[in-house]
């Protein structure tokens, strides 16, 4: 049984005036996503996989087609789909433990579980020592370890993520991918959960997915999905990792072209 | 985090306060000059020297009529205040649910753009003359600043707050109270910032006409008794007390919410 069941889904945006054409966002996609699978989406901006895991979360409803997890229909957000945003979307007024703890009290779990949850996450997230620290006293990356740590907390079925290190320098970038990976290498089969991930960096999604989903732009279309089998962690200069990378880097460069071309 | 230079003692704080006050001291000292030299005895009653002044403003302690007076004004604003925090919960009603926006806003707009004073001759009809329409005036003045900030906060809070609230369980009334409220609480309170100076303008002037108290009874009772010395220590008065509070509030924002700072950069 798939956890995630994306059956031929279309999203339209109308133009925003009387006079703009409506906008063909996501032209009939199709998807399944195991259970306790990472899945990526990638693609260039404007290729709608922004709006497929806004469509996946509940925050916005697909004009055609329907998606379902774990069998049920999605409707309004909860948190069995939680999110982490590019912009971390903290809450600013809030700790970083008080911030975790938002979906645990929003789920009405008990103080003394809430605290050891809490801990929980903050270790897992190398956060420990920060847990009376504001968000603006934090650095980008410790503000995406607090996100994650708040999105996991509430024990989602689906993670979703969307361009989650977008935001970092290149080191810390780099970084966060790194102990992703390490962290779903280290997941027993009982702590590993549905992951989708939204993004546009080709090693982020080769060090991280079980599968990628290649999107072409305009409208999006599911051009192509890649497994990829290589072991976990993964090194970026194994030969099959090199191999991948230059697959979906043709792949992508190929929508980038014909875009060009069909540009007035 | 920056680390922060040691704090300055507390002499060198004195004197460079005290420098600032360069330009308004020779003011004062000038003022004195043209009240005792330059005037006469006629028109030094339209403007009595600053010593003058303070020797009313003394005498005005000493008897209690100015504590009483400045208690009574403060009164009527802390009663409207509390009365106007009621746009609040209508502000965030306003911004959050189209619906209600629809049927309020031109309300609003119309009703806005008449000034605080222009309702004070009808005021004085409904309500006579007293604490209730003094404090009517000044509602007004407070209500509207509380109001279109509310509104304003409420939808500039960031999308993706709201978005997080919800995916990670919060239903509309959580997302309401524990969000939307928060987010746009620096510009509530910037709100409420502008609202208390506007109604403390607003109660200065409801009370000139419509009172037997108050910091605006005592300057225009002093005025037809010639007491200009009193008039001027009653403006002083309402100046520093206007000042006092804008200073109050925003100490309160810089405790009570020190993120905000950050989230306005």
């Amino acid at each position: 049984m798939s956890a995630v069941h994306i059956d031929h889904v279309t999203k339209i945006y109308p133009g925003h005036s009387a006079r703009d054409a409506p906008v063909l966002a996501l032209d009939d996609v199709s998807l399944d996503i195991a259970d306790r699978e990472f899945c990526t989406i990638i693609g260039h901006s404007g290729c709608g996989k922004t709006t497929l895991l806004n469509l996946l979360a509940g925050f916005e409803q697909p004009t055609a087609g329907s998606i379902d997890v774990d069998g049920t229909p999605v409707g309004a957000p909860t948190w069995r789909r939680s999110m982490v945003f590019q912009d971390y979307a903290l809450f600013p007024w809030l700790t970083v433990e008080q911030n975790i703890s938002f979906g645990l009290e929003m789920k009405k779990v008990a103080r003394a579980e809430r605290q050891a949850v809490i801990a929980a996450q903050i270790r897992l997230v190398g956060l420990a020592g920060f847990e009376k620290r504001y968000p603006h006293q934090l650095s980008g990356g410790m503000k995406q370890r607090v996100s994650i740590a708040r999105a996991l907390s509430v024990e989602p079925q689906v993670l979703l993520m969307d361009e989650p290190f977008a935001a970092l320098d290149a080191q810390n970038r780099a970084l966060m991918q790194q102990e992703m990976g390490r962290l779903l290498a280290e997941a027993d089969a009982a702590s590993r959960r549905t992951m989708v991930l939204v993004t546009h960096s080709i090693e982020e999604a080769i060090i991280l997915s079980d599968r990628i989903v290649v999107l072409s732009s305009r409208p999006g279309r599911v051009k192509e999905i890649l497994r990829v089998d290589l072991a976990r962690p993964r090194d970026e200069d194994d030969p099959a990792f090199i191999a991948l990378r230059h697959r979906l880097r043709v792949l992508i460069n190929e929508d980038i072209a014909i875009q060009r071309e069909s540009a007035p | 985090m920056v680390s922060l230079p040691a704090p300055p003692g507390a002499a060198a704080l004195a004197l460079s306060r005290l420098g600032r006050l360069t330009v308004p001291l020779a003011l004062l000292l000038i003022w004195q000059a043209v009240s005792t030299f330059v005037l006469d005895d006629t028109t030094r009653t339209l403007l009595p020297p600053p010593t003058a002044v303070a020797k009313a403003a003394w005498e005005l302690i000493v008897s209690g009529e100015l504590l009483r007076h400045l208690r009574d004004s403060l009164r009527r604003e802390f009663i409207a205040f509390a009365w106007a925090l009621t746009a609040i919960p209508v502000g965030v009603a306003m911004g959050w649910w189209k619906r209600v926006h629809d049927q309020l806003d031109s309300l609003v707009e119309m009703l806005r753009p008449i000034p605080p004073l222009a309702w004070i001759p009808l005021s004085i009809l409904w309500f006579g003359v007293g604490d209730t329409q003094n404090q009517f005036i000044i509602f007004l003045g407070i209500f509207f600043p509380i109001l279109l900030n509310t509104i304003a906060g409420v939808r500039s809070v960031e999308p993706n707050l709201v978005r997080a609230a919800r995916c990670l369980g919060g239903g509309e009334g959580a997302v309401l109270r524990r969000v939307v409220l928060h987010a746009a609480l620096p510009q509530i309170v910037t709100g409420v910032r502008v609202g208390l100076g506007f109604g403390w303008m607003a109660l200065v002037a409801a009370e000139l006409v419509g009172a037997n108290s108050g910091l605006g009874f005592l300057i225009n009772d002093a005025r037809t008794l010639l007491r200009t010395d009193v008039v001027i220590v009653g403006m002083i008065t309402i100046g520093l007390v206007g000042l006092a509070l804008d200073l109050l509030i925003r100490e309160f924002t810089r405790r009570a919410m020190p993120w905000s700072r950050s989230m306005q950069h």
